[in-house]
């Protein structure tokens, strides 16, 4: 399988301060890949740099194009969709709203409306309250709506920031099988960005760990999973 | 009895006057967050162009159209040079803006078209409304363009999918960017409809308080009062705030002893503030619940 999106030599700033220090990482085309670290180490900083949404130096390419430089909004014209962290719902707006949202720039209209049909069907709870204000729905609801909304680009590649974050363990293991389901239906090749590395190795098949603003390990999940020496240096547990 | 009947009718026709204001204070509001101090005088100066189409012969339904597409090009114009290159700049800045742009429009207005009052033609004629003395045809005419640019407005915004870009590059610019908005356009064209839309009052509003470079300014201090009043996210509520600052107006006028003209504003200001500390999303805006 080819690599879709590489990062090279990846240096970004936040006015004086370097987040990241000349970070490289690939992805597969197809694969579901995890980014995996602690808090403050530079995870969300490198998919906001692909996105560029914080000013960087180094090259980013999606096949074979660059990106560095491009404007954040033109970044969906590569089929790229970007749950931020946070999830970014449009919180005042409808659930149905935030899913036209997702479909913004499409230009066959006529074929949103099935769309939104099928994130129903993936996530009905988002059907019984297509109507409701986003803003009222739990952070699981939410975390789903967002996936949904992403989903709505009919994206290549997806980019999620912690989806897991704040949710009860129950709705993860929900929100991990319906991610898995559209890699391997939908062919939406997946970088999932994690604390939890635990249920992040269960679901990639390449994970890269991240310290302090560079890669410091990357390999196959599987025996990153099973190599408990890794795990207790790098991931601590 | 009559004399209150009056009253309010009285009231909701200056109201129409501020009511219209109001929505192009909620329409900047919306895109980009501030009030403009300047929106009276583009109001002006928009009239201004549809006077001065007029002077060279230009028909009022020629000047109405064409002075509406200047006035939103105007819009988009002046965000791009002005306000645009002051992108994240700190609130006073644009503020600062505003007061350049509101004194550059005010002088040059002035210059052109010199300070003496000038009448300007209303489509609607000026007779009594089914008989009424307080109401005219024009301010009949005016309210009803004034619900018709309101049903619009909730159109554009609920039923197209710009309206709904709009909405959302208002509401959270990095998640609309995340989408692919462009939230830097989405600003402009809100200035543009504001610019319009502020065309429109201006046009409306002229035939009553007659033309010259300072028209608007009272206009504006109702306008903003009306949209807060109503709620500063809701058109609808803008309307409504304009129709109830005129006819709450014209009550204390009348039935406060000693308020008289002078103290109609004070007085009519006091009641909002009260309001706004009731409610400070405004009677109409609505309540956002967030979970987290
Ligand atoms: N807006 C910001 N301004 C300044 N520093 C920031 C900002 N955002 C992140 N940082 C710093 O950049 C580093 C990486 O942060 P981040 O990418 O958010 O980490 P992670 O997502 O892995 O928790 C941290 O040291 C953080 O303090
Ligand atoms: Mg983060």
């Amino acid at each position: 399988m080819s690599t879709m999106l590489a990062i090279k030599e990846l240096r970004s700033y936040y006015g004086q301060v370097q987040a990241l220090h000349g970070l490289e990482l690939s992805i597969r085309e197809g694969a579901v890949t995890t980014l995996l670290g602690a808090n403050g180490a530079g995870k969300t900083t490198t998919i906001r740099a692909v996105c560029n949404m914080v000013r960087s130096t180094g090259s980013i390419e999606f096949e074979g194009k660059s990106l560095m430089g491009r404007p954040t909004e033109s970044i969906v014209q590569y089929g790229i969709a970007h749950v931020p962290q946070g999830r970014g719902t449009f919180t005042t707006m409808t659930v149905e709203e935030n899913l036209q949202l997702g479909a913004i720039t499409r230009k066959d209209i006529k074929a949103i409306g099935a769309d939104i049909e099928k994130m129903y069907a993936y996530f009905p709870v988002l059907k019984q309250r297509h109507t409701q204000q986003a803003g009222t729905l739990s952070g699981g609801e939410q975390q789903m709506l967002a996936v949904a909304r992403a989903l709505m680009l009919r994206p290549r590649l997806m980019l999620l920031d912690e989806p897991s974050f704040g949710l009860a363990p129950l709705v993860v293991r929900d929100l991990f099988g319906i991610l898995r389901k559209i890699n391997q239906e939908d062919k939406v090749t997946i970088l999932v960005v994690e604390q939890n590395a635990q249920l992040a190795l269960e679901l990639a098949e390449t994970a890269f760990v991240i310290e302090t603003g560079r890669i410091v390990m990357s390999g196959d999940a599987k025996e990153i999973a099973n190599n408990e020496d890794i795990r207790k240096s790098y991931l601590g547990y | 009895m009559e004399l209150f009947v009056n009253q309010v009718l009285a009231g909701i026709s200056t109201g129409a006057i501020y009511a219209c204001m109001a929505l192009a204070v909620v329409m900047i509001y919306q895109a980009i967050d501030h009030l403009n101090f300047a929106q009276g005088e583009m109001a002006m100066f928009s009239t201004f162009i549809a006077y001065q189409l007029m002077q060279w012969g230009v028909p009022y339904w020629w000047t109405f159209p064409l002075t509406l597409i200047i006035s939103f090009a105007g819009g988009i114009a002046i965000e791009r040079a002005l306000f645009k290159p002051l992108g994240n700049a700190p609130v006073l800045v644009h503020v600062a803006g505003f007061i350049a742009l509101f004194a550059i429009l005010n002088s040059v207005a002035g210059l052109t078209w010199d300070w003496t009052i000038k009448q300007f033609p209303t489509p609607f004629g000026n007779a009594p409304f089914l008989g009424s003395q307080l109401i005219s045809t024009h301010q009949a005419g005016m309210i009803g363009i004034t619900f018709i640019l309101l049903i619009l407005l909730f159109v554009f915004f609920r039923f197209t999918r710009v309206g709904l870009a709009m909405r959302a590059a208002a509401a959270l610019p990095e998640s609309a960017k995340l989408v692919g908005i462009n939230v830097s356009w989405m600003i402009a064209l809100g200035w543009g409809m504001a610019s319009g839309i502020g065309a429109i009052a201006g046009i409306l509003i002229a035939p009553v308080v007659f033309l010259e470079p300072n028209m608007m300014g009272g206009v504006l201090v109702y306008g903003f009062a009306s949209a807060v009043l109503g709620g500063l996210t809701s058109p609808f509520g803008a309307v409504m705030g304009g129709f109830l600052v005129g006819v709450f107006e014209n009550l204390v006028g009348t039935y406060i002893p000693g308020v008289g003209n002078e103290l109609k504003l004070p007085i009519a200001l006091a009641l909002i503030v009260t309001v706004l500390v009731l409610k400070p999303g405004g009677l109409f805006g609505r309540a956002y619940v967030q979970r987290v």
